[in-house]
């Protein structure tokens, strides 16, 4: 079966990062590569490639004769609610890796296959994927009044998108937290770190927990979890078990720091947040090119 | 009628209902809100900044949880001050946009947005909105040891060009020594020119609070930091009481005076404090090691719960490269140092 076609727009570093991981995968070809900087380093990579590239945005990739079974979007909040309108007139699902969070939420092992027929889904945030999962896995053991979560990149992994949505990528990762984690209650912290050599991304989980819980019950599901999303990101990681204590009186917690190293695509190993955004991506842009496959998470 | 005008040589913001927040683990109340603004609104001290340590939205597990919404101290300050203008701290990442607006509707004239000193582009966004709001704005670059002058400047310029009025250098932990800060002021003065002033926040931690304080000043500071009775994070901020006294004495104009803020720092503040904010072993080596001050009670806490010593916990921090609102690592710190131990 020939694959289908997909097309890139934005040509910074989880744009790029993603082309890396569409060239592996069995059922995408990635052929456009959009942005809108002619001397981009996204773009000069996907032409070496042999992609159609072009730094002339959306609208020239929807005037040309053949047009991609799938859009994968990876620009700014602002620029996919311009784009978003576009896709859909011109009949093209649309993978949406900002924070603008127009289509429903995805995060592959909570609930990849439910909205296999929407034309545009949304992938939260890095910090969302990759904490998001942590926080379901409690969820669907205890109660969670209230989760927290804070999200640490390297500051070189956090392109100019990535830094003029700082907000959106609070506000859309708390809401994650609540729509797909099950936390009554969202918070999301992110942290820049500019470090040399660059930090590993780290995440930290934190759940408010009620009184009485079993504790070997939250710790097996979370560790369940964390095997799912190695099968996309091998290298997603505890750093240490799960812990359990009352920092302050009355509310009990349980903490989970994770540490995120990538596959070295585009950046090196220490950008586990552009990996755990495009390996997500993949996933969901092969789902929507052919509705009819069933995916497994 | 203002008594801070151009004829003042300097503004001072008491942050100690910000910054103390911190060492009062976040339960400031009401009643210490209104007695400490009104103590300092009558001992002439132009802007008192209040909010959770963290800034706006900073009530959490990662820093602590408020034990009075801040939205409600918020209220209370700006009821409490008759001539005094109420800033809020706000920290991209942790506050969101909303926080801002929040504060604005409960009558917060000054916003001062914070980012780690090579990060300021994450601001842009914010400043927008507190210009559009008609917020007076202020812009901190903290842990402002950790880079160069040079850098410092341009991470100033960009926050200068995003709508911040007033660029502070912050040693948020307590790690500049004397000419370090004349340096950073001078540049981003150079830098700024007349268009956006520059600021000041210190740290006690090395003891070098009021000193590097009145160097800023030289250097071309127009706005400062102090924090009554030194009521701050780490060992604290410069006592505002000692750096009034010190400015009046080398005929720096302040507009305070001098015995009413001693007497608000004795009698209101300091029975209002847990304890004293000292230099101990642990505040000293957080300015020894260039360690964000916040992570101090923080440091304590996990001595306690993990068996491990808190200074080893905020060396490591150093080690690490931690920045500010990385709470969750010393976590991460402790366990890894109780697992070494066993």
């Amino acid at each position: 079966m020939a694959k289908s076609s997909a097309a890139i727009v934005g040509t910074g570093n989880i744009g790029t990062d993603l082309l890396y991981k569409l060239l592996r995968s069995a059922v995408l070809e990635p052929r456009w590569m959009i942005g809108i900087d002619p001397a981009s380093d996204g773009l000069r990579l996907a032409g070496d490639l042999g992609m159609i590239t072009s730094p002339e945005g959306v609208p020239w990739l929807l005037r040309q004769s053949e047009l991609p079974d799938v859009v994968f979007e990876a620009t700014s909040a602002s620029v996919h609610r311009t784009n978003a309108p576009l896709y859909e007139e011109a009949g093209i699902p649309v993978v949406d890796l900002t924070p603008a969070a127009i289509g429903p939420y995805v995060v592959p092992p909570v609930n990849l296959n439910a909205h296999r027929d929407a034309r545009n889904v949304n992938l939260i945030t890095c910090g969302g994927q990759a904490t998001i999962p942590i926080v379901h896995a409690v969820a669907r053991v205890v109660d969670v009044d209230y989760a927290e979560i804070v999200s640490t990149v390297a500051s070189v992994s956090a392109g100019p998108g990535t830094r003029a949505n700082i907000d959106e990528f609070t506000r859309t990762t708390a809401r994650g937290l609540e729509e797909l984690g099950g936390a009554r209650t969202g918070k999301a912290i992110m942290v820049l770190n500019p470090a040399d050599p660059p930090i590993i991304m780290r995440n930290t989980v934190f759940c408010a927990l009620p009184a009485e819980v079993d504790q070997d019950a939250i710790v097996h599901s979370i560790s369940d979890m964390v095997a799912d999303v190695q099968t996309y990101v091998p290298g997603y990681r505890l750093r240490a078990e799960p812990q359990f204590d009352e920092p302050e009186t009355g509310r009990r917690r349980v903490s989970v720091f994770l540490e995120v190293e990538g596959a070295g695509d585009y950046l090196r190993e220490y950008a586990g947040n552009l990996d755990i955004m495009t390996a997500a991506a993949t996933r969901v842009g092969e789902l929507l090119a052919r509705p009819a496959v069933e995916v497994v998470a | 009628m203002t008594p801070y005008s151009a004829e003042l040589d300097v503004r001072i913001t008491d942050s100690c209902l910000r910054d103390g927040s911190h060492a009062k683990r976040h339960r400031f109340s009401v009643e210490d809100v209104t007695a400490i603004v009104s103590a300092l609104d009558r001992a002439g001290v132009p802007v008192i900044e209040v909010s959770h340590g963290d800034g706006l939205g900073g009530s959490s597990f990662n820093y602590g949880f408020s034990t009075v919404d801040e939205r409600v101290l918020i209220a209370a300050a700006v009821a409490a001050a008759d001539r005094a203008k109420i800033a809020c701290l706000m920290l991209p990442g942790v506050g969101v946009k909303d926080d801002i607006r929040a504060a604005h509707d409960l009558g917060a004239s000054v916003i001062r947005i914070a980012t780690h000193c090579t990060e300021a582009d994450i601001s842009i966004q914010h400043f927008h909105l507190a210009r559009e709001m008609g917020f007076e704005t202020v812009g901190f670059l903290m842990m402002a040891h950790s880079v160069t002058p040079y850098e410092l400047a341009r991470q100033a310029r960009v926050m200068a060009e995003a709508g911040c009025q007033c660029v502070y250098v912050v040693d948020s932990a307590g790690a500049l020594v004397l000419d370090e800060v004349t340096e950073r002021v001078a540049a981003l003065v150079e830098e700024l020119g007349s268009d956006t002033e520059v600021g000041f926040h210190g740290h006690q931690n090395l003891s070098l609070g009021v000193a590097n304080t009145v160097l800023a000043i030289r250097a071309g500071a127009r706005q400062v930091d102090g924090s009554t009775r030194a009521f701050g994070a780490g060992s604290g901020n410069p006592p505002t009481e000692a750096l009034v006294a010190v400015c009046e004495r080398t005929g720096i104009r302040t507009g305070i005076d001098v015995f009413a803020v001693i007497d608000a720092a004795e009698e209101v503040v300091r029975p209002r404090m847990d304890e004293e904010c000292v230099l101990d072993r642990l505040s000293l080596i957080m300015g020894f090691a260039g360690v964000y001050s916040s992570f101090l009670k923080h440091a304590y806490r996990l001595q306690e719960q993990y068996g491990v010593p808190g200074a080893e916990i905020l060396v490591v921090a150093g080690e690490r490269k931690l920045v500010g609102g990385q709470e969750d690592q010393l976590i991460d710190v402790a366990i890894e140092l109780a697992a070494r131990g066993e």
